[in-house]
């Protein structure tokens, strides 16, 4: 059976799968039971500086998008950081700590950008026992007009400024909690580790509104018939989170830094998924906060089976695997064809392969012969878009397949195995 | 074609096409596809009501999760941590009184979950892997005998193989698996499912079947107590009831359980004779499936005579269904009087029922006679005290009495599935007590085994 132990920069657990900082690790309480169910570490829900604790909207704070099912597909919060006292939560990271000596418990923080803030909370934080320190420079509402969370998180500068402090005034390990609510998300990473952070970890809920009440002419939800953009997770945010994991992971600055991942992360593949691009290990919140913490054994089951499968022994196995493969664009193989292929055996005849490509895009597929809907791909239109195999409704009916041989029949130019890109392409301007 | 009588019980009714097309499997196994979307309309409720609905507590969201993410294998294996049987129950098993009768989808005015069809799907990848998904520890040194190799044995073994211990059962027969292999519904269960399943059982290790081996005949009770650390006895229902009718003993008149076995053991379904006029007498699952299984054999028309409503019958309102799809006609509120015939049976005599003002059913009087020319007993079966005849073991309601823990009266002896009294009769019942016993045996070895 393969090993999932994890050791994320010195802190280990007995899987690479962690609770988020948010609302499943804002007691002891949740906590524990995360534990007994089988969550290989915490972040513990933000701290804010000792003194009266922030307070929360009595309305909804919590929002969603909901797919015919019902299924949760996308979820919105107001929710700040913790709104119990400094003491109760410190109290209960110790004990938890205490109960708990092989789980990860890491405490995230969000405190003024001022050294003294940063240097009062940091001992208070570490004579926990807790393992690490995550810093909150994340959250997109309530905090950053505060001047914290998001507001920090956007000026490459500050994130490297208060990851020094904490690297000074303490000797846990830092992680700092990116936001993805900016343009480039390397330079965050980079100032981060510069500032001598020991990892970084992503995303955070990316500003949204999740609807419009018609009748209210309000963002929905509404608290007392006024709304506000809120931070938006679960597993919408997932490919969003992948780009910016890897753009992390293969960027020559922050090369093989450490990064723990988050972002819609519900099963073992899509954890596999985050940390074949390079995360050492992820973090799950809109997950557990729809099914319970137990969905983990299902995580734990799906990737020990699989690693099986692939033969490999422990999660550095795999770790970063797919990052050699993120290129940029211009140097994709332009000499790779591909055509789609119509499986008639499996085709139900609902026509959306044909209307997707003749309204919007090359006119390559066919809607009858002899009077009969049938649909079947014009390798002489088909420029291998994917499309097709996008909108069709049935699974592997459509599928893009290589030609190896030949020429190609919508340019006539003769299929070669050879690699070639856009560097070297006639028409490209920058070509001489 | 037409009603008459003339032409009486007869084999070869139908062509072997026909033979094949209507004995091919019930539900068929899912598709890839449709088990996606079928695992993708389940909630993963909390405390989920149809894992408490199910006899052996599959833990059914996780499985059916495991299902939708395509970890296929790990959905089987957390069905067969709670059943080893669980193939057969996904084909077997009455769901829509079950599992899928509790589905959260049914309050909601839709259709529940398919979790019968589901666990099949999962249970069906997993099938030839027995031997590597199970290890056994350093061996105990402790021995089990069991008798009967039919669900409740196989699962009991298999657990306590588990633990290291070593495990004889005795079987009369000379094949495993009890009433999966002869009493089942030929189309609940194909290509000889039920024996590959007891393969997979069996492939743990440390479990010998000895086949012809009758208890009360070859061994008795006493001796297994003797020489085995502990035994546990899983014999089923081995008596039918008879009618009581004037004219019972009349050729075309036999036990309903009978002909299934050997239907279900045969290799040609052409030579099973089946009647014009077939009756069945009964109101459970066995009545059902002689009923459907007589017309799937071509039988030109057949009846179940029940005594009672449909509320009362024992087989569920799908089944009851599924026989009147097949084209079987069900008779309520009336009772068999006699048998009418020469030599063999060609009419049975009903007389009309109903409830009295005590609630107590009784005969109208009035009469009707109706052709049958072939006549099944399906009223229930009983328990053969014979195999266990002065052991001393306290029985209850005509069974085996045991306590919660499926342990009997004496000191090494435990019993399970249908012979104990209070049971459900249904596979996955047996198949709990198996479990529940091998909880209770292995307890039991642990400090000692001393009574
Ligand atoms: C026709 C029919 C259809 C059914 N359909 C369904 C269904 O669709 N779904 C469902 O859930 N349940 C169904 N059942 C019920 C189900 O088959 C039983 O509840 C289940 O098989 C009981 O398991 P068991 O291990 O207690 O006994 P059995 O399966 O009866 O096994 C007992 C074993 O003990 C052996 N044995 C008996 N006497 C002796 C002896 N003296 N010495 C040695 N060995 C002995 C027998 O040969 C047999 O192998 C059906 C039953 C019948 C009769
Ligand atoms: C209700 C709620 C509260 C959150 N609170 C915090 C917080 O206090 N600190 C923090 O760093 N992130 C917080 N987050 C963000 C999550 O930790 C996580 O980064 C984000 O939800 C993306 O992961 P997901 O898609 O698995 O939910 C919160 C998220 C939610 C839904
Ligand atoms: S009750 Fe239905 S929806 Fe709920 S867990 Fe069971 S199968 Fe799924």
């Amino acid at each position: 059976m393969a090993d999932l132990k994890n050791d994320f920069i010195g802190i280990k657990s007995p899987n690479p799968f962690w609770l988020a900082s948010a609302p499943p690790t804002d007691k002891a309480y949740n906590v524990e039971r995360a534990f007994e169910a089988g969550w290989g570490g915490v972040v513990w829900k933000t701290l804010g500086e000792a003194g009266p604790p922030v307070v929360n909207v009595n309305g909804p704070r919590y929002g969603a998008w909901h797919d015919g099912n019902r299924r949760l597909m996308g979820f919105n919060n107001i929710e700040l950081i913790t709104d119990r006292s400094l003491e109760v939560n410190l109290a209960e990271i110790t004990q938890v700590k205490k109960n708990w000596p092989d789980r990860a418990v890491v405490v995230s923080i969000m405190v003024p950008c001022d050294e003294r803030s940063w240097k009062s909370i940091l001992p208070l934080v570490e004579e926990t026992g807790a393992d690490g320190i995550e810093l909150n420079f994340g959250c997109p509402h309530g905090m950053s007009e505060r001047g914290m969370g998001a507001a920090v998180g956007q000026v490459p500068e500050y994130v490297g400024m208060v990851a020094e402090w904490c690297k000074q005034h303490s000797s846990l390990p830092v992680i700092v909690k990116l936001t993805p609510n900016i343009t480039d998300i390397r330079q965050p990473a980079r100032a981060a580790f510069k500032g001598g952070a020991d990892a970084v970890s992503l995303i955070n809920t990316i500003n949204s509104i999740i609807g419009v009440d018609l009748d209210a002419m309000a963002p929905a939800p509404h608290v007392d018939g006024k709304g506000s953009h809120g931070g938006y997770c679960g597993p919408a945010v997932k490919p969003i989170a992948l780009s910016m994991v890897s753009e992390i992971a293969r960027d020559k600055e922050t090369y093989r830094k450490p990064i723990s991942a988050i972002g819609g992360i519900q099963t073992w593949r899509d954890a596999a998924e985050f940390m074949a691009l390079g995360a050492g290990n992820v973090q799950v919140c809109t997950a557990v906060m729809t099914y319970g913490f137990k969905i983990v054994e299902e995580m734990i089951d799906g990737m020990s089976r699989w690693m099986d499968e692939k033969g490999y022994n422990t999660v550095d196995d795999f770790i970063g695997m797919a990052v050699p493969n993120v290129v940029n664009w211009e140097h994709l193989n332009l000499n790779y064809i591909a055509k789609a292929k119509i499986n008639q055996e499996t085709c139900i005849k609902c026509g959306r392969c044909h209307i997707a490509c003749e309204d919007t895009s090359h006119q390559a597929i066919t809607s009858s012969l002899n009077g009969e809907p049938h649909y079947e791909v014009r390798d002489e239109d088909c420029v291998g878009c994917n499309l097709c195999v996008n909108v069709c409704p049935v699974k592997d009916c459509i599928t893009l397949e290589q030609m190896t041989e030949g020429k190609d029949p919508r340019t006539g130019i003769p299929i070669s195995g050879e690699y070639a890109n856009w560097t070297t392409h006639p028409n490209n301007p920058n070509v001489k | 074609m037409g009603t008459g009588s003339s032409q009486g019980i007869r084999t070869a009714r139908l062509d072997t096409g026909e033979y094949a097309e209507n004995f091919a499997e019930l539900h068929p196994a899912l598709s890839d596809n449709l088990a996606a979307v079928e695992a993708d309309r389940c909630f993963f409720c909390y405390d989920a009501p149809c894992t408490i609905a199910c006899p052996t507590s599959i833990d059914i969201p996780m499985f059916i999760r495991k299902i939708a993410v395509g970890n296929r294998k790990g959905a089987a294996r957390t069905i067969i941590d709670s059943n080893i049987l669980g193939g057969m129950c996904a084909r077997v098993c009455p769901v829509e009184t079950l599992c899928e009768q509790a589905c959260v989808h049914i309050a909601q005015g839709n259709e529940a979950v398919k979790i019968g069809q589901l666990q099949r799907y999962a249970t069906d990848s997993i099938i030839d892997d027995g031997a590597e998904m199970f290890t056994r520890p350093e061996a105990t040194g402790k021995k089990i005998a069991m008798v009967g190799a039919g669900p409740a044995s196989l699962a009991c073994a298999h657990n306590l193989a588990c633990e290291g211990h070593e495990i004889t059962i005795f079987e009369a027969r000379s094949k495993p698996g009890g009433l999966n292999e002869y009493g089942l519904a030929a189309y609940k269960t194909t290509s000889d499912f039920a024996q590959a399943e007891v393969e997979f059982v069996l492939a743990v290790g440390g479990i010998e079947i000895r086949y012809d081996t009758v208890l009360g005949r070859d061994i008795t009770l006493a001796e297994l107590s003797e020489n085995y650390d502990a035994v546990f006895i899983g014999i089923g229902l081995a008596e039918t009831s008879k009618l009581g009718i004037e004219g019972e003993d009349l050729a075309g008149i036999g036990d309903a359980i009978d002909y299934i076995a050997v239907l279900r053991q045969s290799d040609d379904l052409s030579s099973l004779p089946v009647g014009d006029n077939v009756v069945v007498i009964g109101g459970g699952m066995t009545a059902i499936d002689i009923a459907v299984q007589s017309k799937k054999l071509g039988a030109e028309n057949v009846t179940i005579a029940y005594r009672r409503g449909p509320e009362q019958m024992g087989a569920s309102k799908y089944e009851q269904d599924l026989a009147l799809t097949n084209g079987v006609t069900i008779k309520h509120w009336v009772q068999p009087v006699k048998a009418i015939g020469d030599t063999a049976v060609s009419s049975l005599e009903l007389e009309r029922t109903r409830y009295d003002d005590n609630g107590k059913l009784v005969g109208t009087g009035e009469k009707l006679t109706i052709p049958a020319d072939q006549l099944f007993r399906a009223i229930g079966q009983k328990f053969s005290s014979a195999p266990i005849e002065n052991a001393g073991i306290e029985m209850k309601w005509g069974r085996i009495s045991v306590d919660e823990s499926c342990k009997t009266s004496l000191a090494n002896v435990w019993a399970g599935g249908d012979c104990v009294a209070g049971g459900e009769d249904l596979t996955v019942a047996a198949v709990n007590d198996g479990n529940v016993a091998a909880r209770s045996i292995s307890e039991f070895l642990k400090t000692g085994g001393a009574s």
